[in-house]
């Protein structure tokens, strides 16, 4: 089977290595050889975290610079630093609601116009679809949901051979039970939003 | 149940790396298991500290790498399977055992886990532990994927039982840190009962027993030897005449390049998994059968090495590429198209990489930098030493923990770092040589670990300094591991002692020692203050509980702070502090109310007493 990589950036806190996680399960329910990686030093220090997930028959869990098949980004200006692992084929879904690093809040540097670094995603990439992921986290019902917001957008995007049952199942599964109603909401939140956009 | 004791051989289930090699211990019927906790090998360790509370499993978080690997050594030799665990740079702490446990071999099966960490993701340095094998004489494996860090750790426990030998299993991050499916084999019971039959003649390696020993040690070796000849995990695919000598994650890279380049039909891949000894005969069998060799593996030219001298005892004259044509770096670490390009060149295969997007003209990213917590303690100790030490010339080591980080400005606290304790040692050298006044940084789990040496040396020969200890409570930086200054009846868990920093310090002579609770700033600075100006060895034990493991165990917590209108704009929260709770909107300091741990520091500095707690309505 074809080799799909997706790449995951996001900023320690975001639920990103849940949402890979519930993406393992979904591939294993539905039985696509799935290897993933993470790098996350110090993101409970306020860093960056990145997965890289590799679905298909392929032994290697990173991904290489340019070689990303899909870059899902939980942060703007962590989508855009994360730019050097995309190709002109690569479709990029991004979270359009800023979480700006401390040197921004505090005035020591300035973060990028939001309307310029989707011209520039736009230009460079096959296909972007960006929206506020965090306002339908809130819509669903818990703010902390936009990783589940996300994984509603890449999944209707085709992107990634993962059927919407299984991830679905997964995120019965894998995430807490309290959180399971207001996750699958978000996750068809996000579902829906991206039909429109790209 | 934990999940890594599930009965069911046969499951699948999606493991990370570190689970994977607990698991592996568990079907291995591990009795034993200590370490000193260290990224990226820590989550294994998690796991056996959850499954020895629900199983028959001994766990224990030693002080260091060279205790836990003293404990392992003599319940290995009492008989019972155990393995200790730790990273890469704890086997330098740990090799002063290790070393000599070599002569003395073990009677239960020891593996010792090592995972290095290439690139330094959360290392001081990059070194490459399978030269420990080599070091030492002891056996290797290595593993290539998830699985495999399932299934050879019973195996590297059989070999060492029949060599008598603790075995080193050898990771990486990319093993440790890679999540992928895992079938699960049967479970051991453990024996978990073990005895030690007295034999000095074996047991105490005085210079008359040690000859012997190392004698048996090298015959020991001759047999490891064999073993890797024979090695399920030592293993030949393809007969193309393009030869590929690869470990570790490097293997994989190699298989996705060949299909990638449509090589598999040319190429014949060696993969090493049992490194040390090297299969000698079956290399030079490998050789014999190529026309050209590159060897891929990430660190040093540890098999490539090895390789050509076999050649040259061969005397085959067939190219061996590697590091040392510059195919590959010692630096970093690896990635496919990194490994692609190399065989591409190598065996001169028509390849043209994926164009890289041009980047030049992307818009500026701000960093987003690694920082202390908001309402982070240590913040606080920094900013009490900054102020007392106003107007010294001083000189601070540092050492290894979250509060490394407070090397960044504004705090700029930490000029020099080694590893694990060496901030005590270092500052007595300074000391001696410089005319700086020296201030040393140290937490509390690596003070226990290896700061007590140091600190005895300094009151034994009458150094100069002042050693602050940022006594937070617990193993920050790792994931809140306990260590033995911390109260294990307050985490509900019985049967632990607990010792006093305060009364270490006090025990070895140290005369002046101050305690401080660093947000009360005032105090803090003028008890910093007096401590700087003792002229001897003098201790600040900075205690405050990690705010972020307070706010998992659910401590109350101050109530967050606000900027008032009486703000005048002086900032100095923001420049002197740098607490990520703060933010400016519209020129105007605010606080994040979520993020506040309600730490005050930032009011008891604000020169207008602008910052105020928020009141209930």
């Amino acid at each position: 089977m074809n080799t799909t990589r997706l790449i995951i950036v996001a900023v320690g806190g975001q639920g990103n290595l849940l949402a890979s996680r519930v993406i393992g399960e979904a591939a294993l329910l539905s039985d696509i050889p799935v290897r993933m990686s993470e790098i996350h030093g110090m993101a409970q220090r306020g860093g960056v975290v990145e997965s890289s997930i590799v679905f298909g028959d392929a032994q290697s869990t990173v991904i290489s610079d340019g070689e990303a098949d899909v870059l899902l980004g939980f942060e703007p200006s962590e989508t855009l630093r994360a730019l050097n692992k995309c190709n002109l084929n690569t479709v990029v879904i991004t979270n359009l609601a800023k979480l700006p690093s401390f040197t921004v809040t505090t005035g020591k540097s300035v973060y990028p116009n939001l309307d310029e670094l989707q011209e520039l995603i736009r230009k460079k990439t096959a296909k972007l679809i960006a929206f506020d992921a965090a306002s339908m986290a809130i819509q669903a019902g818990n703010v902390l949901s936009v990783n589940m917001v996300l994984l509603g957008a890449l999944i209707q995007t085709h992107t990634v051979p993962l059927s919407t049952e299984n991830i679905k199942e997964s995120i019965m599964k894998r995430t807490r039970k309290d959180f399971v109603e207001s996750n699958l909401k978000a996750f068809e939140l996000g579902f829906s939003a991206a039909k429109g956009l790209g | 149940m934990h999940k890594l004791l599930t009965e069911h051989s046969g499951l699948k289930m999606l493991l990370l790396g570190n689970e994977a090699i607990a698991r592996g211990a568990v079907e291995a019927g591990v009795a034993v298991a200590t370490t000193y906790p260290g990224t990226p090998s820590s989550e294994i360790s998690t796991n056996f500290f959850q499954i020895s509370r629900e199983s028959n499993l001994y766990f224990e978080y030693s002080t260091n790498e060279k205790v836990a690997l003293e404990v392992a050594a003599a319940t290995a030799n009492s008989g019972v399977r155990s393995m200790c665990v730790m990273k890469h740079v704890g086997m330098n702490v740990a090799a002063d055992v290790f070393m000599t446990l070599a002569y003395i071999g073990v009677k239960g099966g020891l593996v010792i886990v090592t995972a290095d960490d290439p690139y330094m993701f959360s290392s001081q340095n990059e070194q490459d532990n399978r030269y420990y094998g080599k070091f030492s004489g002891l056996p290797v494996v290595e593993p290539s994927s998830v699985q495999e860090a399932k299934d050879m750790v019973a195996y590297a426990f059989d070999i060492s039982e029949k060599l008598q030998q603790p075995v080193i299993f050898r990771t990486t991050t990319r093993i440790n840190h890679s999540t992928a499916d895992v079938v699960f084999g049967e479970i051991k019971a453990p024996e978990t009962s073990g005895d030690i039959s007295k034999d000095p003649f074996n047991q105490v390696p005085v210079p008359a027993v040690a000859r012997n020993l190392h004698a048996k040690l090298l015959s020991k070796l001759e047999t490891a030897e064999k073993m890797s000849e024979n090695s399920e995990y030592n293993f030949i695919m393809g007969d193309g005449v393009w030869g590929i000598i690869c470990n570790g994650v490097s293997y994989n890279y190699v298989s996705d390049a060949a299909k990638d380049l449509n090589i598999e039909h040319r190429i014949k891949i060696f993969r090493i998994g049992f490194s040390h000894p090297m299969p000698r005969a079956m290399i030079k069998r490998f050789l014999k059968e190529c026309e050209k060799v590159l060897v891929v593996e990430e660190g040093e030219p540890f098999m490539e090495e090895t390789v050509k001298m076999l050649a040259q005892e061969e005397k085959l004259t067939l190219p061996i590429l590697g590091k040392s044509q510059k195919y590959f770096s010692r630096l970093y670490e690896f990635d496919p198209a990194l490994v692609r390009q190399s065989m591409a060149t190598c065996f001169d295969v028509a390849y043209t990489p994926a164009k890289a997007l041009d980047l030049s003209d992307i818009l500026e990213i701000p960093d987003r930098p690694p920082n202390l917590c908001a309402g982070c303690s240590h913040r606080a100790t920094f900013y009490a030493v900054k102020k007392a030490s106003e107007g010294m010339d001083t000189i601070c080591p540092t050492d290894i923990g979250c509060y490394t980080l407070g090397f960044l400005p504004p705090l700029a606290m930490g000029d020099f770092l080694i590893c694990m304790g060496a901030s005590a040692g270092v500052s007595c050298g300074f000391s001696i040589k410089t005319n700086k006044k020296v201030i040393s940084f140290i937490g509390d789990s690596t003070f226990f670990h290896s700061g007590i040496p140091g600190l005895i040396n300094a009151v034994y020969n009458n150094h100069n300094f002042t050693m602050v200890i940022l006594d937070n409570g617990t193993t920050a930086m790792t994931g809140h591991q306990p260590h033995p200054g911390v109260d294990m009846k307050k985490l509900n868990i019985d049967g632990y002692g607990m010792v006093s920093i305060e009364d270490i310090v006090r025990a070895v002579g140290v005369s002046h020692v101050t305690v401080i609770r660093p947000y009360r700033v005032k105090k803090s600075i003028h008890a910093v203050k007096e401590a700087l100006n003792f002229k001897g060895v003098s201790v600040v034990i900075s205690k405050e509980m990690c705010t972020l493991y307070a706010r998992s165990l659910k401590k109350a917590r101050g109530k967050p702070f606000f900027v008032s209108a009486k703000c005048k704009g002086h900032k100095d929260c923001i420049n002197e502090l740098a607490c990520p709770a703060f933010f400016i909107e519209d020129n105007r300091v605010n606080i994040d109310p979520v993020m506040c741990s309600g730490c005050s520091v930032c009011a008891q500095i604000c020169p207008e007493h602008a910052i105020l707690p928020i009141r209930d309505t």
